[in-house]
């Protein structure tokens, strides 16, 4: 059986996964079929009812925020754009870090060194304000968000590749590769990567939510995602304003973004140990 | 040991530089000038304004003229705050945030540690799911979500605490901002710690010094927790850049004039001076810093030396 | 591992050291001062008033400057520096008498000299102020702006010591209510000498007005301290006053719930029917000099030359239903492009400002298929706005109401503050804009002048003959009844050029502490600290 089969088995048998990976691709699902059901959108504004409490009559059933908008349809917009965000932005920092690593663990010595020493340097620089710079520059573009948040996150992804990618280099199989004229790609790409997957699947289980956070961040600074549009984070933070006179609209959009943050937390704790991945310098 | 340092420092700034250069250019990009407003100035001023900022010089030479200030250790006039220097700005905020920084760091690494061994030493108990369960909660809800709510509950209803900084000189200020900021750090040196002191526990050495008769606290304290921390103490150094990156949320939630405010603020009003002298200070600090304890490793330790 | 440890205990030490001296900061030490804490929206940009721009430096600037002329605690003109005044007959020139008991926080007497110095300050180049255009009524203001003349030529003259004669080049009827502006308030010549840009340090700058700055922390707070060295100290009730910069309104009110502010400088929105319920008596709505618009962009396509589609969509929004619902915080409607209140003056309104709005949408549906649309073939317009929750409110609402009643398409854009001004001034992007204008003086003059030609703030890009006319025929008028005719018939001719779309004016919102006493709402919502008190047996 190959290594991924021995992980999948490993994998169905933990109970976190299936439940924490059940829940995220129902609520997933929700997401995506929710507003399409649902016979309220999420732009339909209604000045004489702003502000209505949560209630089954009416059908809007997790209240109206303070422009009347039903917050059940703008919540589950808020879970796909939130989604979405984090999923692309982590899956950039994972190929420029995956790539990065590879690269400087395949070739080793100086090149490696400098490499390394590069991300060294660059890792305690304030990206937050570099994100910052690039979302007030480039004018709160929507694609510029996830590539701005992919690249905070790149550098913990290039550090963990490097260091498998020298271990697995001192493995017989790789090094008879070399020996038998593969090429450089071709050895990333048939001896490496595969045995790459455990611990990047890990690493992008714990990114996921860290890009979630640095979003969330950006739209209560009013950076990130602009109307019509909205992500949990906005909602979350339109909400915090509304604490007193209505809660729901702080508690929905909240539970639902703790509960995603969770459960890929879960997640991650549960595929480490289902790939055996310690803790590495 | 000299010639290292010098050699380090020579290669730190080609790194300098790059992020100067990208700063500079990044704000410059951005639309919209330090000095536009919704009253227009009239031709002759907005002209007089442009020359007394050098503002209408081509920005090659704008940069050449930061780089020249730079060397001479003069990081400009801020363009928002007109009788003040950047220098002045960045000597204000800056001891405040490190203040801010370090007590939330003193603060996350005391009760992370020790909520972490807790629950290690009462594996799977009552006590070890709670404190887990907080841990989650912990890294699960943003600060500028805890933050205005402990305002809510401390400050303005029961009003044990100020709801604001400026209100107050008394330390009582620094109570909320540092709890809402060490927060989600707690949670994750609480798990690591655990997660790392189960792992040593269950070693053989340990179990030798149980077998000694040694008390659980003795061991603990002796034995176990050097070699558990080694994990937390890899995680310093995300863990300071984690707590950067929450300070500039959590100085615009209690109105703090750290660099995190500063900087925000600045890159909104376009005060461009501002915005690359913290970029420029802040990186320049860090590379310090690591030069620093790389000398020290190699001071504590000889084997280093050799390099 | 080992050196890992000592590394930690290093670390820790200096950890404890840092939480150490944060702990023993000095609380509030000293003999109990009565002091006020506002709130200010923003941090003054200067405290130089020359350098100064913003309506929140005025604020301060107010408290520790005092220039010729200012306003009484009930909203009237009177004298300040100046304790009298005379106007020649053709309006040309003011002649000031200086009191003699004005001083400077170190005991220097104010003297003529002082605003010679300062007025000139204000137009020379060099200082590159915001508002040298201020006083382009006086003789050579213009030209030393632009450099063509020595700042020495400008038309103020010191007699003798206290008395100062300032000539103009047209009759301005509103001179002295431009002379209570910060910019004209006088700066201290030996202390700008001695110091260089260093002058506006607290420990330098002198001050002319009710206090002086003690202490200021960018972005927190500017303490300021009683001047017993002013003219009118007596008066003065409050010893100190703090202004704390607290630039999001949720955090300034929840700083008025705790206690520890007693004056904000704004109420927020969404909080707005909890604030009317629990703090009724504390909450100050006053109607203010200042109109929220929106603006076209007159010189592209679809609204240059189209002055039927532009009335259209001024028509289709109703307007009561927006500051009923929408803003909810006490605005009033706005049919008229001068705000009610402003001195001497009757505002003009649209034709069809006594319409219902039933009445007005058949009209507008009317202009609109006049202009060429239908629905069939909907108007497709882009509407920018700043980020901001009210404008965004707005900003939707209108969208709907043109949908609903036109049939319009309108894409909604919403940019940074600092972008949206740079497209409007480009006027290359924009269509319809979000903006606001407010006055810097009591006078119609002040909302009109931007719509002439080659104004630098004629964001509409505004082009008619016949209102320039009107407006330099304005200017030259003595008689205030004269001057108001033509001022009036120069706003009619630009409503009804449709530029653009007033919603509605301004109120200004204050929650003021109950223990603040001596609060007068007025239409410039200016508030001295010297007129205020504090209720006895509280500080």
């Amino acid at each position: 059986m190959s290594a991924l089969g021995r992980f999948w088995r490993r994998a169905r048998r933990s109970r976190s996964i299936l439940y924490c990976g059940g829940m995220l691709t129902g609520l997933v699902v929700v997401a995506l079929l929710g507003p399409v059901l649902s016979p309220h959108n999420y732009l339909q504004t209604d000045f004489d009812n702003i502000l209505r409490a949560p209630s089954l009559v009416g059908g809007h059933v997790f209240g109206r925020d303070d422009l009347g908008r039903d917050l059940f349809v703008r919540s589950m917009l808020g879970i796909q754009v939130t989604m979405l965000v984090a999923i692309v932005a982590s899956t950039v920092s994972l190929i420029i870090g995956v790539v990065y690593g590879a690269i400087a663990g395949l070739a080793g010595g100086r090149v490696d060194a400098v490499m390394m020493r590069f991300v060294d340097t660059l890792y305690a620089l304030p990206f937050i304000f570099f994100v910052i710079l690039l979302m007030v520059a480039f004018e709160r573009n929507f694609i510029l968000i996830f590539v701005a948040i992919g690249a905070v996150n790149w550098l913990d992804m290039a550090r963990i590749v490097r260091g498998q990618t020298l271990s697995l280099r001192e493995r017989e199989f790789v090094q008879a590769a070399a020996l038998g004229g593969v090429s450089f790609a071709g050895i990333i790409l048939r001896h490496i990567a595969p045995n790459l997957i455990g611990v990047v699947t890990v690493y992008l289980t714990l990114t996921i939510p860290q890009a979630i956070l640095v979003e969330s961040f950006l739209s209560f600074l009013g950076l990130g995602i602009q109307e019509p549009q909205t992500s949990l984070g906005t909602l979350v933070d339109a909400g915090v304003n509304h604490m007193e006179n209505a809660a729901w609209m702080l508690l929905i959009p909240a539970a639902l973004l703790a509960l995603i943050l969770l459960c890929f937390n879960f997640l991650g704790d549960a595929l480490r140990d289902v790939f055996d991945v310690r803790q590495a310098r | 040991m000299l010639r290292y340092a010098l050699l380090r420092l020579l290669g730190a700034i080609p790194t300098l530089l790059l992020v100067i250069v990208l700063a500079f250019l990044m704000v410059h990009a951005a639309p919209g000038g330090p000095f536009d407003d919704e009253r227009a100035l009239p031709a002759e001023i907005e002209a007089n304004i442009a020359a007394a900022y050098q503002l209408d010089q081509p920005l090659p030479q704008q940069f050449l003229r930061y780089i020249s200030g730079l060397v001479r250790g003069d990081l400009g006039p801020s363009y928002r705050y007109r009788d003040l220097t950047v220098s002045d700005l960045i000597g204000g905020a800056f001891p405040l945030s490190l203040k801010l920084g370090a007590m939330a760091m003193l603060l996350a690494t005391v009760i992370g540690v020790g909520a972490g061994t807790l629950a290690a030493l009462r594996q799977n108990s009552l006590l070890d799911r709670a404190l887990m369960a907080m841990a989650m909660t912990g890294i699960s809800i943003p600060v500028f979500v805890i933050a205005p709510v402990l305002v809510l509950l401390l400050a303005v209803h029961l009003q044990w605490l100020p709801a604001g900084w400026s209100g107050t000189s008394a330390g009582g200020r620094f109570v909320l901002p540092v709890v809402s900021l060490a927060l989600p750090q707690i949670a994750y040196i609480a798990r690591l710690t655990r997660a790392s002191m189960i792992d040593v526990l269950a070693s053989d050495f340990i179990r030798t010094a149980r077998a000694q008769g040694l008390g659980t606290f003795t061991i603990v304290r002796l034995h176990a927790l050097k070699p558990a921390m080694l994990p937390v103490l890899s995680y310093m150094g995300p863990a300071i850049a984690a707590i950067l990156t929450g300070s500039v949320v959590v100085e615009e939630i209690f109105g703090i004039p750290g660099l995190g405010q500063h900087f925000v603020r600045g890159a909104l009003n376009r005060d461009y001076t501002l915005v690359l002298g913290i970029v420029v200070f802040y990186a320049a600090l860090v590379i310090l810093l690591n030069l620093v304890v790389d000398l020290l490793y190699g001071v504590i330790d000889p084997r280093i030396r050799q390099r | 591992m080992l050196n890992g440890m000592k590394y930690l205990r290093i670390l820790l030490l200096l950890a404890v050291a840092i939480v150490a001296s944060a702990c023993t900061e000095p609380g509030n030490v000293g003999p109990q001062v009565s002091t006020l804490h506002r709130g200010l929206s923003s941090d003054p940009e200067s405290i130089d008033p020359h350098k100064a721009r913003s309506t929140q430096a005025a604020e301060v600037l107010r408290d520790i400057g005092e220039g010729l002329v200012g306003y009484s605690a009930t909203g009237t003109l009177v004298g300040a520096a100046a304790e009298s005044w005379t106007i020649s007959d053709d309006g040309l020139t003011y002649t000031f008498r200086i009191r003699d008991n004005a001083r400077w926080s170190n005991g220097d007497p104010v003297t003529a000299d002082d605003f010679v110095f300062s007025l000139r300050r204000l137009v020379d180049p060099a200082t590159a102020a915001f508002y040298g255009q201020a006083v382009a009524a006086i003789v050579n203001a213009d030209t030393i702006l632009r450099g063509e003349a020595a700042p020495s030529e400008l038309g103020v003259t010191a007699t003798d010591r206290n008395t100062l004669v300032i000539t103009l080049q047209q009759p301005t009827p509103y001179m002295l209510s431009l002379l209570t502006h910060p910019s004209t308030f006088p700066v201290h010549a030996g202390s700008l000498a001695e110091h260089g840009n260093e002058f506006t340090r607290p420990e330098n700058l002198l001050s002319n007005g009710a206090y002086k700055l003690a202490a200021w922390e960018p972005s927190s707070v500017l303490h300021l301290a009683r001047n017993s060295q002013y003219w009118n100290n007596a008066e003065t009730s409050i010893d100190a006053v703090s202004y704390h910069i607290l630039t999001q309104e949720m955090t300034e009110l929840n700083r008025f719930r705790a206690g520890e502010i007693d004056i904000t400088s704004s109420i927020p929105p969404d909080s707005f029917a909890q604030v009317r319920e629990q703090y009724a008596g504390q909450m100050h709505i006053a109607p203010y000099l200042g109109v929220y618009y929106y603006g076209y962009n007159l010189s592209k396509p679809p609204f240059a030359a189209n002055a039927s589609l532009r009335q259209a969509l001024s028509m289709a929004i109703d307007r009561e239903t927006l500051v009923e619902k929408v803003t909810g915080r006490g605005e009033t409607p706005a049919y008229s492009w001068v705000p009610p209140g402003v001195d001497n003056y009757e505002p003009i309104r649209f034709s069809y400002a006594g319409l219902s709005q039933e009445e007005r949408n058949a009209a507008a549906r009317r202009l609109y298929r006049e202009a060429g649309y239908s629905e069939q073939l909907p108007a497709e317009i882009e509407l920018r706005y700043n980020t901001s929750d009210t404008q965004q409110r707005i900003a939707l609402a209108v969208q709907a109401m043109w949908a609903e009643v036109l049939g319009v398409r309108t894409t909604l854009v919403n940019e940074e503050f600092q972008v949206l001004l740079a497209n409007i001034r480009e006027a290359e992007v924009t269509q319809v804009f979000r903006s606001s204008w407010i006055g810097d003086y009591n006078d119609a003059h002040t909302f009109l002048n931007i719509f002439e030609a080659g104004n630098p703030s004629n964001m509409t890009r505004f082009e008619n003959a016949q209102f320039d006319k009107l407006m330099r025929e304005a200017a030259a008028q003595v008689t205030p009844l004269n001057r108001r005719l033509y001022l009036e018939e120069a706003e009619r001719v630009l409503l009804s050029e449709h530029p653009v779309i007033p919603l509605y004016f301004f109120v200004s919102k204050h929650l003021v502490s109950s223990r603040v006493q001596g609060w007068g709402d007025n239409v410039l919502d200016y508030h001295y600290s010297q007129h205020l008190s504090l209720a006895t047996g509280q500080n």
